[in-house]
């Protein structure tokens, strides 16, 4: 064995022990789901009527477990190796992507699904989310979650 | 005239529109899964170098593979609707 690939098998097998940053990201993310959910909710409803509340919050639901499943799945593969870690970015995408797909198809033909509502609250809040998020990180090595509350720093 | 007759002989084959919706929404996510596992390649080797960086990276990884996600899922909202 190469010095090189001995190098990045130790990379590969080394881990991260500390605290998972991307559950207080999600979980912050949640939060902040759960304030945006009425207002979206009676878009919806505004819009296209219970169907669409109904879609709306069924679509939201979706994009807000996606985020919880995707911070899970990487802090639990941080703490066994980066190997793993790879892996589970990849193939959690996919897994995460088939799970949206298989629960949208599912209900697609549903009385109370209106496609509209039910497709531009999965990009929207899904985007939307982020971007308000961003605004809150802090990405530091002091604070490499959240920024700190008031009170913290 | 060209497309007219790439539509008959899909139709002739027996491919559908949702069968080639579906194909293109699999070679679209091909671009986030390209874009994903970069990112990922990158921070693991971020966090091999700078080890007391790994929690700064994995925030920016984890809002980073969010975004590329954001790419399949339009495309998958586009397939959905194009139905």
């Amino acid at each position: 064995m190469t010095a090189a690939t001995s190098a990045g098998v130790g990379v590969l097998a080394s881990n991260d022990q500390g605290p998972a940053p991307e559950r207080q990201v999600a979980k912050d993310i949640l939060r902040r789901g759960a304030i945006a959910l009425p207002v979206a909710l009676l878009v919806g409803f505004i819009g296209w009527g219970p169907a669409g509340a109904a879609s709306v919050g069924f679509a939201a639901a979706l994009v807000l477990a996606n985020f919880w499943l995707a911070a899970v799945l990487l802090g639990w593969a941080a703490r066994i190796s980066y190997g793993l870690l790879m892996g589970v970015a990849l193939f959690g995408f996919l897994v995460r992507m088939g799970l949206i797909a298989v629960a949208v198809m599912a209900v697609r033909d549903q009385g109370w699904v209106e496609p509209v509502p039910l497709g531009a609250t999965l990009v929207v809040t899904h985007l939307g989310l982020l971007f308000w998020e961003t605004r809150f990180v802090s990405a530091s090595l002091a604070f490499p979650g959240l920024k700190p509350s008031p009170e913290e720093s | 005239m060209s497309a007219l007759v790439l539509a008959q002989e899909a139709a002739a084959a027996g491919i559908t529109d949702k069968g080639i919706a579906a194909l293109t929404y699999g070679l679209g996510a091909i671009g986030p899964g390209i874009g994903i596992g970069y990112l990922v390649g990158q921070s693991v080797q971020a966090m091999a170098r700078q080890p007391e960086a790994a929690g700064m990276v994995r925030t920016t990884m984890f809002l980073g593979i969010a975004f590329v996600e954001a790419l399949a899922l339009i495309g998958f909202v586009v397939f959905f609707l194009g139905q």
